[in-house]
């Protein structure tokens, strides 16, 4: 059963479209990845889901309860862990905590139990009775991620929950997100780490352009590639012509069923093989082209290729391609109530 | 790692509208105090200001004949009721800037995200918050202005120094976070109290009385928000109580205590119908 259902997304700021339509169903207790690079859609679909920004048109369902004309109910069963994080720096952590806990109507009691809970287990306790304005950014993230969990929401929307983070603050936020997930708690969670989507995961939609073009358990997506990859390289520097002739040549030989230029690695190309057996005849025929073969490897597929099989580049250069487009500016001030 | 079960207390207790709208008020009334006390240096210098206002026009004009503020009162008492009504202007006038920092910073998102029974608990601590500070600041007012002979109202002054304070506060409070929330930014909005602050005390009889201007000040005065909370508080200090004597001499009639009282609440109610369709709009 899907707890929260989203469909047919539409969402534009001033002529810039962020979201074409984008349909979603996340099943109770699972812990769902939004993968996407930056400005692929991902944030304003969280904002939409926690009730911060209205839809131009689609539908948000959460828990049966429709987010747009009962937004309240919404807001009680989740949890919102938003990417930049706000805290106010006067404040103590502990205070920011109680704040929170009476915006979300807990009586004095539950609150500062579940505040000493949490406080414990996302180790907070050697600093929660500091200003937040001393905190590292690891702090804030923690003490943010506390706060979305003081309620106990049914869903727990995190948007990029570890970006920039150090080494332990990934490390304890993981973990409390497994365990969170053991318990039930549904997690939706929009990071551009593909190993973070990996390792947490149950299921994954990719994002691109503001439209979910995958979606699937990590091995199914990873599955339907159909095989191993294979990256090539003919030269160091390869030109556009001469990888273009290549991917003819290999295009033909059976066994290999999808041929990919990556650009930005020095026109090297990505390609899926039936097995590896047909690596030796994959060879012979470049070497009867007489093309070099300066570097060859082959690997399991990972979420990149995934990315890369369906929109036709990497992450990477998608975020970069995103990166030159964007107008921050623009984007915040749109944001801002 | 600890052995709690994370997910396991109670879920929060059904409770009454009015119980949790005064708790979401509370708690965020609680907020803008603790950063108050913690940067007490806003608080002192809204203490100070005012003060020094008083012991300084105060002295200008303390040679001043006897006769030459109406009704014969001296100019320190003339001049403590146009204080403490421009200290609580200026104070509500920046109502607004916490919020409009709230939203530059996402904080209210933060807010906005949490169930709230509604969202007016945002704008009620706002007023809790201004409306006591403009006390604590009207108190220090009239103390210090006790202290320089300056005189002091009755029991019954000091109740119509306060509503009429109430009065101005609310509207003065209502705009500035109608401002917040229609502005771009911080720096739009400090713009604005920048602009408005002193020209509308100038052009108020905090300073003088409208007898003392020329025409087209005079007129700019009498229609002035300021004045209709000055005059019944000098009247206050007056001694005299009758909120129907005429209070002010304005170039388009006369006013009494009650007329001005009665212009202030109009604004008040005016000014909150006014920025509600915005309110709803961006805390929707």
């Amino acid at each position: 059963m899907s707890l929260l259902k989203l469909k047919d997304l539409v969402k534009s700021y001033g002529s810039v479209q962020a979201l074409k339509g984008l349909t979603l169903n996340v099943p109770e207790g699972c812990l769902y990845g939004l993968l996407g690079p930056n400005g692929a859609g991902k944030s304003t679909t969280l904002r939409i889901i926690s009730t911060l920004l209205a839809p131009d048109s689609g539908q948000v369902m959460v828990s049966g309860t429709d987010a747009l004309l009962d937004p309240l109910s919404v807001r009680r069963q989740l949890g919102y862990v938003a990417q930049e994080v706000a805290i106010d720096k006067i404040l103590t952590g502990k205070e920011l905590l109680q704040l929170q806990g009476d915006l979300y109507h807990l009586n004095r009691k539950q609150r500062d139990l579940r505040i000493a809970e949490l406080t414990t287990r996302l180790d907070m306790k050697n600093w929660i009775d500091r200003r937040c304005g001393s905190y590292s950014g690891g702090m804030r993230r923690r003490l943010d991620l506390a706060s979305g969990l003081l309620h106990q929401p049914k869903l727990l929307v995190l948007d990029e929950p570890t970006v920039g983070l150090d080494i332990e603050s990934r490390s304890v936020i993981w973990s409390l997100l497994r365990e969170l997930q053991e318990k039930g708690t549904t997690i939706l969670l929009s990071s551009h780490y593909l190993e973070e989507v990996e390792a947490l995961s149950d299921q994954i939609a990719i994002i691109d352009g503001g439209k979910v073009i995958a979606e699937g358990t990590p091995n199914q997506l990873k599955k339907r590639l159909g095989g191993d990859r294979v990256t090539l390289r003919v030269r160091e520097f390869s030109d556009e012509d001469e990888s273009l002739a290549v991917r003819e040549l290999l295009q033909s030989i059976d066994g290999v069923s999808e041929v990919v230029i990556n650009r930005s690695q020095g026109f090297s190309l990505n390609l899926l093989i039936d097995d590896v057996s047909i690596l030796p005849q994959l060879r012979n025929h470049l070497e009867k082209a007489e093309f070099e073969i300066f570097a060859l490897s082959q690997s399991r597929p990972s979420l990149d290729d995934v990315y890369l099989q369906a929109t036709g580049k990497t992450l990477m250069d998608a975020e970069l391609e995103i990166a030159g487009k964007r107008d921050v500016k623009l984007e915040s001030k749109k944001a801002m109530r | 790692m600890s052995s709690f079960d994370i997910t396991s207390t109670t879920q929060p207790l059904g409770r009454s509208y009015l119980s949790e709208i005064t708790q979401e008020t509370l708690a965020l009334t609680k907020r803008l105090f603790l950063q108050l006390f913690r940067r007490p240096s806003t608080l002192i210098a809204g203490l100070l200001q005012p003060l020094i206002w008083l012991l300084l026009f105060g002295a200008l004009f303390s040679n001043a004949p006897d006769d030459l503020m109406p009704g014969g009162i001296s100019y320190g008492r003339f001049l403590g009721a146009g204080v403490i009504v421009f200290t609580a202007f200026s104070g509500a006038l920046n109502a607004g800037l916490p919020v409009m920092f709230d939203r530059e910073f996402g904080f209210l998102n933060r807010l906005l995200v949490a169930p709230l029974r509604s969202r007016s608990s945002i704008v009620f601590a706002s007023i809790i918050y201004i409306t006591v500070i403009s006390f604590l600041q009207s108190f220090a007012i009239m103390a210090t202005a006790s202290f320089l002979g300056y005189g002091t109202p009755g029991l019954g002054g000091f109740v119509l120094v306060l509503a009429t304070l109430l009065l101005l506060v609310f509207a003065v409070t209502a705009l500035s976070l109608g401002l917040a929330f229609a502005l771009p930014g911080h720096i739009e909005l400090i713009a604005v109290i920048f602009v408005a602050n002193l020209p509308l005390l100038f052009a108020s009889t905090a300073l003088a009385p409208i007898s003392f201007m020329p025409t087209w000040l005079g007129w700019l005065a009498a229609l002035n928000p300021l004045t209709f909370a000055i005059e019944p508080i000098r009247a206050a200090y007056s001694g005299s109580l009758d909120l129907g004597t005429v209070l002010l001499h304005a170039p388009y009639g006369d006013m009494t205590g009650y007329g001005c009282l009665r212009v202030l609440l109009v604004l008040t109610f005016g000014l909150f119908l006014l920025i509600r369709p915005l309110l709803n709009r961006k805390l929707a």
